[in-house]
């Protein structure tokens, strides 16, 4: 059989109820699907909340994803962000520490090169943040994992809304 | 505005669902919901002896009437027990609604006494599960819960009422409408989907009906009998699905699976459009899956759309209810030119018919045959093990006769309370429980609720002194090691190294009378049919039956676990 694993977006509308994040999860969970990022924050109606899902699946198990959301109680609408056009970011926080001035002036460069922003300032550490897909996230990572020996990281999730303009991630 | 409290409410809501019947177990977090219930007449309060059997006793209640199970268990470890029996209900489509006691919100999350997070607990296992928060939302979500229940894919909600959220007085409305924008289940039939299906069957050289759960849950045995008649296409069942068609139709093979008729697998392997309804192709009825209806484009019929294509790939898939489907069917199907198809049908039938060969004084097979001879209407309930599917094989289904059981969760203890669901759903029913000697166990408990409420259900339990089922697959498959499946294994057969054994305990017929009811031990094949009558004329007290089987009685056909369907191990 064809191989179809690859990553996919779910868009999912959710009542803004207590519980409802750990039934989603705790489906992902006692299902056996890969979960790979979830966001979930409440919209213009405080009633309902938006989650992004990001999972790891083949065709027929993402069918199953999709099925199994729908008919969940609390759903109120699944959309799938896979195929179609959509603006997608992560918030990545990176402080690096015990930095030199010789770091420092790298780090800056880093910064300007990925478009990320210095935040904070301290006398052997720099804080940056970057607004940007999470494939280009993964590899800021790596490469100041790679460069700097002190860093710690802190990842928001993916968060995707439809393009207006036929606009992709 | 008059006010009332949740406790009030919670009663007069259950009075507008239409609920008679309540199966319930008291405790410190629902003392007020017993005193609200203590107080009225219009709802009878069953209470049973252990909170498993209790939510069978409802699931099985729901099951026979069509109605909604309603269970009222208290916090902590009345609502842990309903775990069991929410899972099967969850596996069968059964519609039930839970209501769990809850202590007060401000001791929530505090490791207070009988505190547990049973919605949690409960989450993968239920349709729905809430906590009641806030006192004004009481209404509503009790609506939601039957509403939820009994609709779409039927299945069991649980409710978690705070007992604080329950003493608090608000209003006494009990809200008309339900509306849940997440939840709004679809039954009708898209039509083209359908007229597609139906060109396949009606071009297919060897069409099969495969008939599950579904077509017994919607009450579509009548019309689904119809729609087969008048295409002459030849009908498999899953277990649950047994009685779709009444077992005595000519078109009827027998069940596939596991367990199924030798003809019933061939004719899956074998035919080349597979016309499914109601069913989730469960891996007992699968086998291998690659290797299941290899020759077959696959129709498959299913309200749940999470059904379809999960297990097999299917052809056509069509979201509907069964009845609804089946109706429609009826108005656009055509005769199908199945004779030849039939014949061969009718080779692999009489070359292994359904049968058990004779062995030793009596056999499970003359007990059912006696109880299909005895009974013209009927409820049969069984538990799980070898006897269910001796029962599933060989009792037979006409309008007026139908078998339950748990089916998807196979759980064994369901018999006994089942069989009490039933009989007080039904009075007028001859309930009859089908059991082993060590599901019989699992709520013997049980015959004091069934003596008190004056049930004469029979309850035949085959003894063959083993957990037959494993054992089976320990004789076939483990070399004979009967690890764990020895009832009368203990002490003194450790001590002697398996050469002593002591008298099976318990004395079932001394043990059922010492509950007030009557026990009968039946030893051999001519004694079953007095045996019946006798328990017939006990009208208002349970008979328990004991009929001691040879534990070398076994379930054939049977496939190997992880066999293919036309690998069958027969009878020799």
């Amino acid at each position: 059989m064809e191989n179809t694993i690859k990553k996919r977006w779910i868009s999912l509308y959710v009542e803004n109820q207590v519980g409802v994040l750990s039934k989603i999860s705790g489906l992902f969970s006692g299902k056996s699907y890969n979960l790979d990022s979830l966001t979930v924050g409440t919209t213009e109606d405080p009633t309902v909340s938006r989650m992004t899902i990001a999972t790891v699946s083949d065709d027929e198990t993402f069918e199953q994803i999709k099925k199994q959301l729908n008919r969940m109680v609390e759903v109120i609408k699944v959309i799938d962000f896979t195929d179609v056009f959509v603006r997608m970011k992560e918030i990545l926080y990176v402080k690096v520490k015990k930095c030199t001035r010789e770091d420092k002036a790298e780090l800056f460069q880093i910064a300007e090169t990925f478009k990320a922003r210095v935040i904070d300032y301290g006398k052997d550490s720099l804080l940056l943040e970057f607004v940007q897909t999470a494939t280009k996230n993964d590899a800021v990572v790596k490469l100041l994992k790679d460069e700097f020996k002190h860093i710690e990281v802190v990842r928001g999730g993916s968060v995707g809304i439809e393009s207006i303009s036929m606009m992709e991630r | 505005m008059r006010q009332i409290s949740g406790n009030k409410l919670l009663v007069k809501a259950l009075r507008e669902e239409g609920v008679d019947t309540l199966f319930g177990y008291p405790g410190a977090c629902t003392i007020d919901i017993s005193d609200e219930l203590y107080r009225q007449n219009e709802i009878r309060v069953i209470l049973p002896r252990h909170e498993q059997a209790l939510v069978h006793e409802a699931d099985a209640y729901a099951r026979t009437t069509g109605k909604v199970g309603v269970c009222l268990v208290t916090s902590g470890p009345g609502a842990t027990n309903l775990v069991t029996g929410l899972a099967t209900a969850n596996y069968d489509s059964v519609p039930l609604v839970c209501f769990t006691g809850q202590v007060a919100r401000h001791l929530i999350g505090n490791d207070a006494f009988q505190e547990v997070d049973i919605v949690g607990i409960t989450r993968s296992i239920t349709k729905y599960g809430v906590t009641v928060r806030n006192r004004a939302d009481l209404g509503r979500v009790i609506k939601e819960a039957f509403y939820i229940a009994r609709t779409g894919r039927p299945g069991p909600v649980l409710i978690d009422l705070p007992k604080d959220v329950m003493g608090e007085l608000g209003s006494a409305e009990y809200p008309k409408d339900v509306n849940i924008r997440g939840y709004k289940p679809n039954t009708s039939v898209h039509i083209g989907q359908l007229k597609r299906a139906l060109k396949m069957l009606h071009k297919a050289k060897h069409p099969l009906f495969l008939a599950g759960g579904g077509v017994n849950i919607a009450g579509a045995n009548e019309v689904f009998t119809e729609v087969v008649e008048k295409t002459n296409v030849p009908v498999v069942t899953t277990v649950m699905g047994r009685g779709a068609i009444p077992t005595n139709h000519p078109l009827f093979i027998g069940n596939l699976g596991m367990h199924g008729a030798y003809a019933a697998n061939m004719a899956v392997s074998e035919c080349d459009l597979l016309f499914s309804i109601g069913t989730r192709f469960n891996d007992r009825i699968t086998g291998k899956l690659h290797a299941f209806a290899p020759k077959a484009k696959i129709v498959h019929i299913d309200i749940d759309t999470a059904s379809i294509s999960r297990n097999i790939s299917v052809d056509v898939p069509i979201v509907a209810d069964a009845k609804e489907a089946i109706v429609k069917m009826r108005e656009y199907v055509e005769p199908c030119n199945t004779k030849k198809w039939l014949g061969m049908v009718q080779v692999w039938m009489k070359e292994h018919p359904m049968d058990m060969k004779h062995r030793g004084e009596m056999g499970p097979k003359d007990i059912i045959d006696e109880i299909n001879r005895q009974f013209e209407e009927a409820i049969v309930v069984t538990d799980v093990g070898q006897h269910q599917m001796f029962a599933a094989q060989f009792t037979e289904i006409t309008e007026k006769k139908r078998i339950i059981m748990s089916g998807g969760l196979g759980t064994m203890g369901y018999g006994f309370p089942g069989a009490i669901g039933a009989k007080l759903g039904n009075p007028d029913i001859p309930v009859i429980a089908i059991s082993g000697d060590g599901g019989m166990q699992m709520n013997i408990q049980e015959f004091a609720t069934a003596v008190l409420e004056e049930l004469p259900v029979i309850l035949c339990v085959f003894n063959n002194t083993y957990l037959g089922m494993v054992r089976q697959w320990q004789k076939l498959f483990y070399g004979k090691r009967y690890g764990m499946t020895d009832l009368r294994s203990g002490a003194l057969s450790r001590r002697t190294e398996g050469a002593e054994k002591p008298v099976y305990t318990p004395d079932f017929v001394k043990l059922a009378e010492s509950y007030g009811a009557k026990g009968i031990r039946v030893e051999k094949r001519e004694d079953i049919k007095g045996a019946f009558e006798e328990a017939k004329k006990n009208t208002n007290v349970p008979t328990l039956i004991e009929f001691l089987i040879d534990p070398e009685e076994m379930v054939y056909p049977m496939i190997q676990p992880g066999g293919t369907l036309e690998e069958m191990i027969l009878d020799c």
